[in-house]
């Protein structure tokens, strides 16, 4: 049946339907990160055509994962409602804990499950002095940033940093006709996470602490033990992705990781994670990656000065959030 | 009707540093089916013993039993467990959240239940269940997915009301349902508080507004700087003498 709405146009169901879906849509947080991707790769495409052949496509896969899985533990961690700035610390001192227990004749896969079970404890101490004592995580991991990092230059200056013979560096940074097998392990991660996100108890735990800690707690989930959690996958999914980067290199370096914590958080909001926590998604972590390491390897492709990255990805971080208020606000006025 | 209320508290105090909140505080709720209304002026202590109630806090005297025996209400979850439903002044909804994900959060319908928390939401027995859990508080919504940040104030309330009424097992606890609601959904709120007595369901309905609550209690508790003041049966006083009894 055909109403006429309140302006006077005549709508059908179906229009009605389409119009609800398409508002559904525009809703969407990550909805400004796509709209971004694609304006972004078609400009590159139009100034310097080379940017989408194959070499570079594999080139922005292949350099994705290590911002990735850490802007992925950065999206979790601040979908439950905190901060963690001492990724980039831990993403160094991870492989550096690794490759000294390695020089110290513990065989490698140990250490390797040895140094991410390091990482973890970070994570996990980071969320016991932030909750116990109830202070901004900001704070704690702020305060975690320094002493890790200052870990990080301690082991390296008491082994020399070498790398290893033996290392078994293929399982995480062998080709596949070109293209890194790092690029598997983020795949696989972010369906894992995907599905604990936004399919399971834990994920629902998790949205409902970041999004309204008080009705959480209300409603009798232990909000403390969720936010524990994130504090522990981000630091670990941090640590894994400083052990890529190390093997890819095969040198570790104390200075690994600089600054990382401030791209992931770029990229985290770029792809729709609300700073107030309870927003985000794992598919918008993935955009936000996607977008910054679109635009490095743009720039290069096309010649622009490297000098101009952090140019870009600032106006896009601050241009994504405006985007999305604007689109978000022109959607809820829509009639559906 | 039983001779064993559902719930007695007894002697419960409350201290909040050097406040003293509740003051020996010894109450019975749910003796039958029944609509206990608790009045009180701000800083009465309404809400501190609603807050033992719901185990949102823990008393520092006093023992609470239920049917007879004592329990322990430890946390929010030990009071959902012993039956108890607490409907909270802020609705307490996380509101980018839909509105079938509010109505589980916590209590979460599973597939894979082994899996513990990684086992996966069954969503469409979610969706499903909430529509007409809505429906029975009379609230006619499109979908379960709606965000309910999206809702009206009087929307949300019966939300929760529709979600404490899908969990009540024993007692449902109001506190101040009828603040920030218009005319037409106060009138709603009363109307689902009535009709839980014929449900076999007793209610505790706080409020400060004694018009809402005289018409629909049988029983009125008033409380005053942490003390029972007066426990009046309907009928006992008119409204013009409660009223100069809360203040």
């Amino acid at each position: 049946m055909n109403q006429p709405t309140p302006g006077g146009a005549v709508t059908s169901p179906g229009g009605q339907r389409r119009r609800a879906l398409t508002k559904r849509l525009l809703l969407l947080p990550e909805i400004s990160g796509i709209v971004l991707l694609v304006l972004v790769t078609v400009g590159f495409a139009i100034v310097a055509p080379a940017f989408l052949s194959m070499r570079s496509v594999v080139n922005i896969l292949n350099i994705m994962p290590e911002l990735g899985l850490v802007a992925l533990g950065t999206t979790i961690l601040i979908i439950a409602g905190e901060f963690d700035l001492s990724v980039g610390s831990v993403f160094a001192l991870v492989p550096m804990v690794m490759l000294w227990l390695v020089n110290l004749g513990v065989p490698p896969a140990a250490a390797m499950a040895l140094s991410l079970m390091v990482g973890m404890a970070i994570g996990a101490a980071n969320g016991y002095i932030t909750l116990h004592f109830a202070i901004p995580s900001f704070i704690t991991t702020l305060g975690m940033l320094f002493i890790a990092r200052s870990l990080a230059v301690i082991l390296s200056n008491l082994a020399p940093p070498a790398f290893p013979p033996g290392m078994p560096v293929d399982f995480l940074v062998a080709r596949i006709d070109r293209v890194q097998v790092s690029v598997i392990w983020l795949l696989v991660i972010c369906a894992i996470a995907a599905v604990i996100l936004h399919r399971t108890k834990i994920g629902n735990w998790i949205y409902a602490t970041g999004g309204a800690q008080q009705a959480a707690r209300d409603m009798g989930i232990n909000t403390r033990a969720v936010k524990l959690s994130c504090f522990a996958a981000c630091s670990l999914l941090a640590g894994f992705a400083g052990m890529i980067q190390t093997f890819r290199m095969q040198a570790p370096m104390a200075s690994a990781g600089d600054g990382i914590e401030l791209q992931a958080i770029a990229g985290a909001v770029i792809g729709g994670t609300a700073l107030t926590g309870g927003v985000g998604s794992v598919l918008g972590a993935l955009l936000g990656t996607i977008l910054l390491r679109v635009i490095d390897t743009g720039m290069t492709t096309s010649r622009v000065d490297a000098n101009w990255f952090q140019l870009a990805i600032g106006v896009l971080t601050v241009l994504s959030v405006v985007v999305n208020v604007v689109i978000r606000g022109r959607a809820a006025r829509m009639r559906a | 009707m039983s001779d064993l209320p559902f719930l007695r508290c007894e002697n419960l105090q409350k201290w909040y540093g050097g406040v003293h909140a509740l003051k020996d505080v010894t109450l019975e709720f749910g003796r039958g089916a029944e609509v206990v209304g608790l009045l009180g002026d701000n800083g009465a202590g309404k809400s501190t013993l609603i807050k033992i109630l719901s185990g949102a806090h823990r008393p520092d005297t006093g023992r609470i039993l239920i049917d007879g025996t004592p329990a322990r209400i430890r946390s929010p979850r030990d009071s959902m467990n012993l039956g108890i439903e607490t409907i909270y002044q802020y609705t307490a909804m996380a509101p980018q959240m839909s509105i079938a994900r509010n109505i589980f959060i916590g209590r979460e319908p599973m597939r894979f239940n082994w899996l513990g928390p990684l086992g996966l939401l069954d969503r469409k027995m979610m969706n499903r269940v909430a529509l007409q859990a809505l429906r029975d508080v009379d609230l006619h919504l499109r979908s379960a997915d709606t965000p309910v940040e999206e809702l009206s104030g009087g929307e949300r309330q019966g939300v929760a009301i529709a979600r404490a009424m899908h969990f009540r097992s024993k007692m449902l606890i109001l506190d101040e349902p009828t603040n920030h609601l218009s005319l037409k959904e106060t009138t709603k709120v009363l109307d689902y508080v009535s009709a839980l007595r014929t449900q076999g369901v007793s209610s505790i309905f706080i409020s400060h507004n004694l018009h809402h609550i005289y018409p629909i209690a049988d029983r009125m508790i008033v409380m005053a700087r942490g003390a029972v003041v007066a426990e009046l049966n309907r009928g006992d006083l008119s409204i013009e003498e409660v009223a100069r009894l809360i203040v």
